[in-house]
Order: C-alpha cells, then structure tokens, then sequence
C-alpha cells in the first residue's frame, strides 16, 4: 500500500465515525456447553470429546443450565430485558473446526436483549447500548501444517482439535454507537475494558484476551457530517485492550484516504494485525454464505420464568462502576489516582490487600509501584505478576512491625514474584530482618563513633545534620538490615545530642 | 414457469458441497422443478396469524448439570476418521478462511 | 424350519423365563433361518452372529444363575441401520457410513440390551431414511417376502420384512413420514410410531429431527406393546424426550384384545377415504372398519381439511432439517472420504466425498432443503410449512374433541413392483401420504393388518393424541382379534 495516510485530525475533523463492537466471551462453566465434556484448558488434542461434541451421527445437544444462567446474568448486568421464549437456532456453514458443520446459536430470538453499559471516559459518562447477548457455541482449533508461518495460507493440510469446540461463548453486541467523534477509539477501548471488568466481577469467565476467552470484533464506518451513516466495515482479530483502540484508528485512517480518494468502501471483514497496526481484507459480505438460520430441532425453547430471572438478579454483585465510585470514596482518592489505579488494573488487588489488613494507603504504594514495574517489566498483567494481596498484606504488615524496612521490603518482595515463598520466609531464609538487637547497633554505632571523631564532634556541638553521616555508616556496617531511624536516635542518645 | 433453473440447481448443489455431474444437473433440475412447483401449494393457506410450529412437544427449559460426564479415549474418537496425524483430525489444505465468530 | 421363527415375542419370552428353551437355541434358530432366506430377502445390511450368540449365552447364564434376565429375555430382535450399535457397523443404507463402527450405543439399543432381548444385526433401509420402498438403499433392496418382485415399503423396509419372512420376531424401525407403518402395512406386520418425544432418539442418526420418531415392528399387537415399553421413556440425553412414564400400552393391547371396544368412538379421516387410494386398500379398509363397530365402537366420519397440506409441508421440513443434519458427512471424522489425493483442496474433497456417498434421492432432498432455508424462499416456503404444521396439529386437536382416535387406510396402495415408481421422486412421496399428518402433528399412530389386496396385506392406521399410545394399541389389538394375522406364502 502506497497510500498515504491522512493525519487523524484532519479525519475526524471531516468525518464522523459510528462504531459498534461484538464481543465474544467463552464461560468458564465446568462442562460443554452440550455435554458432559470438561472445558479445563490445554488438554492432549482429542481428549475432551464425546459423540456430541464431535457431532458424530445420532448424537443430540442438552444445554447446559450453569451457561444459561451465567447468560443470563450477564444480560441483567448489561441491564437487557431477558427473553421470557427463545429459542436456539442453527448457523448452518462448512468448516472443518465445526464438527456438526453447523453452529448452534441463536438468530433473531436472542436470551437478552436491549440493555446498555455506561463506561467512563476522560471522565465522561458515555452510555453504549446493547443489541443483544446470546448464547452458542466454540468451535475446535485448527492447525495448519507446511506453511510458513502456520497460517492457512501455503498450508498443505491442516489438523483438527476439539477440545475446544461446544464450548460455551457467549456473543454481546452493542447498538451502532454514533457521536463520540474523535474518541471513538478510546470509546471502544473503555467499553470493552469495562465490559471485561462486568463480566470478571460475575466471575462467570477469566475474560483473558491474549488467551482467547475474550474476543473481539470491531465495526467501523465514517460519514459526513449531516449525512447518512456509511458502509461498515468488520475487523477481527483483534485481541488485545490496545488492539481494540489502534483498530479503530487504523480503520478510520483507511476509510477516510478511500473516501478522500473518491472511492467506495466495500462491506467486508478485516483483519487486524497486531504488529503492524493495520487491517486488511478477508471475506466480502456480498460474497458471504447463506447461514440459512433456522431453529435447531434438537432443543426445546428456553422460557426463563419471572422468578428465576428474579433469583439470578438478586444474586449479582455490586458492578465494577459503582464499586469504584465506592472504593474511591472509602480510600479517599482524587479522580485521577483513582484512574491510575484502574488503568493499572489494580482496584481488585488493592481491595482485596486492604481486606487483608493492610491500608489502602500502602497497599496502593506495593501494587502501582514496585508491582506494576515489574508486571510492565515482564510483559503481564498486574494480576498475575506473582505476589497474591494477602502476600502484599503480610508484607506490608512485617513493616508495620518494623521488621522490615523500605529497602529489605522490596528485596523480600522481589523473593515473594520469584516463588521463594511468604515474605516471612523469605525474610527468615534471606536474612534480611532489621537488626533491632539494641546490644549489636549500640556497638556498631560506638564503632562509627569511634571512627569518625570530627563528625561525632559537629554533632555534640549541635550540628544535628552532621548525625546523618554516622547513620550512613551504621547502615553501611549493618548492611542496611538497621532501622535508620533507630540508628539515628541511638546516635544522638550516645552523643548528647537533642534530635 | 419453471421454479427453478438449472443454475440455481448448480448454486444450491455448491452450497450443499456436492460436486454433481453436468448430467445430474439436468435430471436435478427437471425433478426439483416438479417437486418446489407441488411443495409450493403450501402458499395457498392464508396464514397470516397462524403461529409456526417448530416442535411439537410442549416442553421448555430442559437442562442439564453442569457435571462433567466422561466421554471418549481420543482412540475412539479418532477411530472413524479417515485420516489422523498427531492424534488430530488430519484434512486437506483449506481454501476459504471463513471463521463464522 | 424351526418352529422356534413362528413364535411370536410373548411366546419365546415366556419359553426362555420358564427354561422350555434356552436364548442361544432362540438365536441359532433365527441366525438360521436368516442364512436360509436372506439372500433372496435382503432385510439385514449386517448379521452380528457372534454378538447375538454372546448375548444369548449371557442370557442363559444369568437365567442358571438366578439372576433377573429381563421381560424380553431372549427375544431376537433385528435393529433398523439407522441406530448406532456400539463396535457394529452403522451405516444408514448410505456409501458415505460404510464401514463406520460407532464408538457409542443408542438409547434404544441400550434399552434392548438390558432387557435381555439379543440383536441379530442390522436392517436394510432407504438411504437416511429417505424413501418408501427401500429401493434407495446403497445396498441394494429389500424384498417383500409375499412377492420377492415387490417392495416391502420404506424407508424401514428391511425391519418389517425380516419379520415377515420370519427371520426376527421384533424389529426396531423409525418413522419419520411413515417409515415405520407404510412397510408394516405393506408386509402385513404391525407397526408403532410412538409420541413424538415417547422413544429417544439419542444415537437416532437423524433425518429430520422435529419428525423423527424410534419404535417398534412385530408380527402381533401385544409384541409391538411389549417392544413399546422396553424402549419407551424419558432420556435425559434427548431435550426433546417427554419426561413421563410410557403410557400402559401393554395393558391397553392385552385389553383389546378381548374384542370389546364398547364406549370407544373413532373417526374416520374423509379426506383418506376417497380418491387417491386402490378402490382394494378402501374395500379392506371399510370392512374393518365395520368389524370395528360390531365390537362396539361407534364410527364417525371426520373432516380434517388441512391434511391435504400435509405432504407439500412435510416436503419442506423433513428436507430443510436434512440439509443441515447431513452437512455433517464431510470426510473430516468419519466415513468416506473421496479424492484426497494430495493436491486437492479440502473444500473439493467434501464436494466429490458427499456426491460419491449420497444416492440421487438424498442429494435431492439436501437441495431442496437448502433452497427452502435460504434468505429469500425461508418465508414462503420453510416458514409457511411450520405454519400448515400449526393448521394440522390444529385440525387433530379438534378432531380429538369428537373422537378417541381417527382411523384411515395406512397407505394409499399395496405393494408395488420394484422399479415402478423410482423415476418420478413424486410419485414416490406420495405412499407416505397417508402417515405424514401424525409426524407432523406429533401424536402416535400405528398400522396393523386389516386384510389383502389382489393377495396383498392393507394397512389400517389408528391415530391417536399425544402421549395416548395406550388407546392406539387397545383399537389394534381388538381389529387383530377379529380379523386375525397374515402369513405370507412360504418362501
């Protein structure tokens, strides 16, 4: 592509973009959706199947009542209306991960539908509408052999796993979202950020992008101001928070050099690549199959009665939003603090280490400080950087104690990420408790004493700054396992001094 | 009139992935012309406020536990397949990247 | 011939409990007579010698032993190509299942086994169970053991044949427009199609799955209830199986049985009793119908005016699910697989697999169905017929509000010679014009023989409201004792 892009200003300057997003969420149930076969993660290909999920002949669907549930629930904190009939219906298509060639879903009788997620940006409530949340199935995984990059093109067979397919995913999509202009990227991101956080306080699904059990597509269009909305475009792939956002830039950019160019945009599925950037053509949708959708035979209708729904509606947690607001007020953050601490993905850790008996205070310090450094360091989510909050807290306690200090706290922690163990082992087995045996400072504070008469002097004759040299070589002597406070005060003592 | 012509046997024939023959395509057509062409009396009931039937038991809501069952040795499930490698199901190269969700 | 092939299942039953005959003699007996007639028949695709001799020693033994053999212990029985049998091929009269050995048991023939009856093998069937008159089989035909140049229906053909030349006392067939009674009718067997919902179809291999209904084949009325109620009942691996007990129809048939029908009040369908029928099949027809009401039934005619959009409805829904229920026959995880030669794409692999496994009658129906689905044709064609289905279901709700059950010819002609109706796929349809109203309305029916034709048998269908099986077989059962049995000449 020799084109030049235009600059993003200019853009949104001229056009208006309207977006829409389809989120897909695998459930973390214990079973298939279908069967009985487990849906644990990283099995020996082949190994969690049965007739129904590899759709041999005679094999029938039962659905499972924990996945519904757990649809359901989502669609309540979407704030949808729950369907009180629906039914399943098939997607009828061929591919070799889809081992019945075609996929139970649902067409135009979806569970939830017509609700909305308010998500904050820059400080502005922005509500999203919802289209829909329904239920259907995963596919299996394919791996393409002889090519060069395992990719299907060049390939000269393929090999089916499906462990995978009949999995639970639930399907949410929003309504055309029109006027956020140029921050339609972050509007995106912050919905799909806030969506993940909806759906792991539910805890009806670990929601991981980079491991698939969340994914996303990205619809994008641009108009001119006061005229009709234009022909979308689908990106998918793409599979990370900043991929959501760089999506729809790249697709505005795109749009906007066709348009400038005179040209038409042709509805058709993109491709997002995460190490360019950029999109590119896959399917055209004037091409697309005929799913020729019809209701699946095999299941009877779903008709959620008021109760049920009721009982699912009493049982959710307080959602991610208004649980912030709360927080926030509790541990008594600015506005901004409060979005550093969410954009570090750190209010469930922090709360979860306040609970634990740290304060909010402190346990702030440990999880944007030396804990996110090292999660961006290593290139993981803050969640799995390798300290739990009750390690944090037993950490934060042992300085409370004064067993610790800055310093060695810090060493321990750096033990606690590498797996050694509690941060009161690893401070035992490391050796890094303060000294606070009085007989041994006294001694090493004597030695620095005896060791720099001048100094000692100066701090006699009141220059009570000068007592900073002595501490310094007391730590140094100590190899800082001393409490600098406690040194200083000894020093002072022995010298005559007032601090 | 005939209901259908025999390109639209052949697109339905590549929908349904059967690689007919030019001569099926022939016999095709004129049969599932004088079958659409009887089916369509189905026309002729005035239905506008006739509910479907897509099930003909009155049940709803049937569940099952979310309880792991066991299922098969990847040896059963591999047994049929006429082609296997890396205790995968093994296929030809794929043209289309048609990836439905 | 052994003796032992003329008993009916009640009979052997009660030899086998009361020790007068052992399960393996039963079975030898049968295996034989199947290795003296069958090549002139055709009903089974497959004969498990060894796994019908295993399962009658079992018997045996559990009997020796004290143990409980089950209330068919030791009955043969033949199981329709169309029910997957854990390890025994399963191929449903098509190219494309050749060879496959299922890694699984259907519901059904896990119901047969604790039961103690013993699987012979396979029946020979309409490809998918497509057809009525078994003539579409990839296997070659069946033949009706009353004239080996005649069909012996479809698509069960080979489940009511094998009991028509003795071979089984029971069968297990599945009926989706008919499959089930037209081949009853046309051998002079009995033949139940279930409440829809009543048997599993878990390891059914479907054709259309809003239709498709498991059931039982025999000689007699009371065999046919007996099967009934082993394989009947609630399974919690079908979502679409009625969760309730099966209705008592061994207590209706043995009822019947006594030849009183007083109280009872049928109807006659008028919309099958005119043309379209063999001016014979009406005369058969008629005539029970009269000895119907010496037993004390009162007869009366009944309207049902949208039957006659049955077939055109049926040619809609039964096709649509097809189309979709066997997409999964690509090559990928079992089955055939055609033209893998190394360079072709998968995509053309699954097109020559699937046209070199189907039979001309399948792709057919996969096409029509795939048009019938498509946006564009959907409404005035699927979603119309679910409409009619509404209409009928609603004619059967009213005509059940004047009558206990309807009654019509079965089918509307006997038994026509091999070949006669294979060039025009209508032509064919339209056997199952009589039986096609039940599937979509989802009730119960059953055929039983009601006398001959030009030497023929005639089916006489007893319909019935869902989950009323009972009242089906007590009709049957009296129609049985009044006009008797059929045999067909020797073989």
């Amino acid at each position: 592509m020799t084109t030049t892009l235009p600059a993003y200003d200019e853009v949104v300057a001229r056009y208006e973009p309207v977006i829409g997003l389809e989120t897909h969420v695998e459930l973390g149930t214990n079973t298939k959706m279908w069967c009985g076969c487990p849906t644990d993660f990283g099995g020996e290909p082949n190994t969690r199947v049965c007739p129904v999920c590899l759709g041999l002949p005679g094999s029938l669907p039962v659905a499972n009542k924990a996945a519904i549930e757990a649809t359901i629930r989502i669609g309540l904190a979407l704030n949808c209306s729950i369907a009180e009939w629906c039914r399943f219906a098939r997607k009828n298509y061929f591919y070799p991960d889809m081992p019945k060639n075609f996929q139970i879903s649902q067409y135009d009788e979806p569970l939830c539908f017509d609700g909305y997620l308010d998500v904050e940006v820059n400080g502005e409530l922005v509500r999203i509408g919802i289209e829909r949340v329904h239920l259907e199935e995963d596919t299996g995984k394919t791996l393409h052999v002889g090519g060069a990059t395992g990719r299907i093109h060049g390939a000269t067979e393929s090999l089916v796993d499906y462990n995978r397919a009949g999995i639970p995913l639930v399907e949410i999509v929003t309504k055309p979202i029109p006027g956020t202009g140029a921050l339609a990227p972050e509007v995106a991101r912050a919905y799909v950020t806030e969506l993940r956080d909806v759906i792991r306080s539910l805890g009806v699904s670990d929601v991981r992008m980079e491991e698939g059990s969340l994914r996303c597509d990205v619809n994008t269009s641009l108009n001119k101001p006061g005229e009709e909305w234009g022909t979308r475009t689908e990106t998918k792939n793409v599979n990370s928070l900043r991929s959501v956002e760089r999506a729809v830039r790249s697709e505005m950019l795109r749009q906007a050099s066709v348009l400038d160019a005179g040209g038409k945009i042709t509805q058709e599925t993109r491709h997002f690549h995460e190490d360019t950037g950029d999109t590119t053509p896959g399917r055209s949708k004037e091409t697309a199959t005929d799913y020729r959708y019809f209701p699946e035979p095999d299941l009877v209708p779903l008709a959620p009665d008021t109760a049920w729904v009721a009982e699912l509606k009493a049982a959710l947690p307080e959602l991610p939003r208004l649980r912030r607001k709360r927080i926030q007020q509790e541990w008594g953050l600015s506005d901004l603090d409060m979005q550093s601490v969410v954009n570090a993905g750190a209010v469930e850790l922090i709360e979860a280490t306040v609970a634990a008996g740290t304060t909010p205070a402190a346990a702030r310090k440990w999880w944007l400080g030396e804990l996110s450094r090292r999660a961006n360091e290593t290139g993981v989510e803050l969640a799995d950087v390798g300290a739990t909050p009750a390690q944090v807290a037993e950490l934060q306690g042992l300085v409370d104690a004064g067993k610790l200090n800055d310093k060695l706290a810090r060493a321990v922690l750096e033990g606690v990420v590498a797996g050694e163990g509690s941060p009161t082992e690893i401070m035992t087995n490391r050796g890094l408790e303060v000294v606070s045996d009085t007989g041994a400072l006294t001694a090493a504070v004597d030695d620095a004493i005896a060791a720099n008469p001048d100094v000692a002097d100066k701090v006699r004759s009141g220059k009570i700054a000068a007592a900073g040299a002595l501490v310094g070589a007391v730590m140094k002597t100590t190899r800082g396992q001393a409490d600098a406070k406690t040194v200083r005060e000894l020093i002072l003592e022995r010298l005559g001094a007032q601090g | 009139m005939a209901a259908i012509s025999r390109e639209e046997v052949a697109h339905l024939a590549r929908l349904s992935r059967l690689a007919v023959t030019e001569e099926e395509l022939d016999t095709f057509a004129g049969q599932l012309d004088v079958i659409l062409q009887s089916v369509a009396q189905v026309g002729e009931v005035t239905a506008a406020d006739i509910p479907p039937t897509s099930h003909s038991v009155p049940l709803t809501n049937v569940l099952r536990e979310d309880v792991v069952v066991p299922g098969l040795t990847p040896q059963e499930a591999l047994s049929g397949a006429p082609d296997a490698e890396e205790q995968r199901f093994r296929v030809p190269r794929i043209l289309d990247e048609d990836v439905a969700s | 011939m052994s003796d032992l092939t003329r008993l009916s299942a009640a009979e052997i039953a009660g030899l086998v409990a009361a020790g007068e005959t052992s399960a393996v003699e039963v079975t030898q007996a049968h295996l034989d007579r199947i290795a003296a007639v069958d090549d002139r028949v055709h009903a089974f695709l497959h004969v498990d010698t060894e796994g019908a001799l295993a399962a009658a020693r079992g018997v045996d033994e559990r009997r020796a032993a004290g143990e409980e053999i089950g209330p068919l212990a030791g009955v043969p029985v033949a199981v329709k190509d169309v029910l997957t049998t854990k390890g025994v091929p399963t191929t449903v009269g098509s190219k494309i299942l050749e060879g496959w050995r299922p890694p699984y048991d259907s519901t059904i023939v896990e119901r047969l086994r604790a039961a103690g009856t013993v699987m012979l093998g396979k029946t020979n069937m309409d490809e998918f169970a497509m057809g009525s008159s078994t003539e579409y089989s990839a296997y070659g035909p069946t033949r009706n053991p009353w004239d080996l140049e005649r069909i012996p229906g479809g698509s069960g053909g080979g489940s009511a044949a094998a009991l028509a030349a003795y071979e089984a006392p029971l069968s297990i067939g599945s009926d989706t427009g008919g499959s089930i009674r037209q081949p009853g009718a046309v051998t002079g067997t009995v033949g139940a199609k279930p409440t829809y919902g009543g048997t599993s179809r878990y390891g059914l291999v479907a054709f259309s799955s809003s239709l498709d209904t498991p059931g039982p084949c025999a000689r007699t009325v009371l065999d046919a209830a007996l099967l009934h109620q082993v394989i009947g009942g609630h399974d919690p691996r079908d979502s679409t199986s009625i969760p309730a007990a099966v209705p008592d129809v061994v207590g209706a048939a043995r009822l019947g049985a006594t030849g009183d029908l007083t109280g009872v009040k049928l109807g006659v369908v008028t919309e099958f009793t005119g043309e379209g029928a063999e001016p014979g099949v009406l005369a058969a027809f008629r005539e029970s119908a009269e000895a119907l009401a010496k037993l004390g039934a009162e007869i009366v005619e009944v309207s049902c005016p949208h039957f006659k959009y049955a077939l055109p409805a049926y040619y809609l829904i039964a096709p649509s699910e097809c189309s979709s229920n066997l997409a999964r026959f690509d090559g990928v995880r079992f089955g055939l697989r055609v033209g893998d030669d190394g360079n072709r794409s998968l995509e053309e692999v699954m097109s020559l697999t699937r046209e070199a496994g189907f039979g001309p009658e399948v792709k057919r129906r996969i096409m029509i169905g795939t048009y019938a689905l498509s946006s564009g044709y959907y409404d005035a064609y699927y979603g119309q017929a679910q409409k009619v289905r509404t209409l009928i279901t609603r004619d059967f709700t009213a005509a059940f509000e004047q009558v206990d059950a309807l009654i019509s010819p079965t089918t509307p002609f006997v038994a026509f010679p091999i070949g006669a109706r294979t060039s025009d796929p209508y032509q064919m349809y339209l056997a199952d014009l009589f039986t096609i109203p039940t599937n979509l309305y989802g009730g119960p029916a059953i055929s039983v023989p009601c006398g001959l034709s030009e030497g023929l048998p005639v089916g006489f269908q007893i319909m019935a409201p869902t989950m009323a099986d009972d009242r089906m077989y007590r009709v049957a059962a009296a129609l049985e004792s009044t006009v008797g049995t059929f045999t067909p000449p020797a073989l």
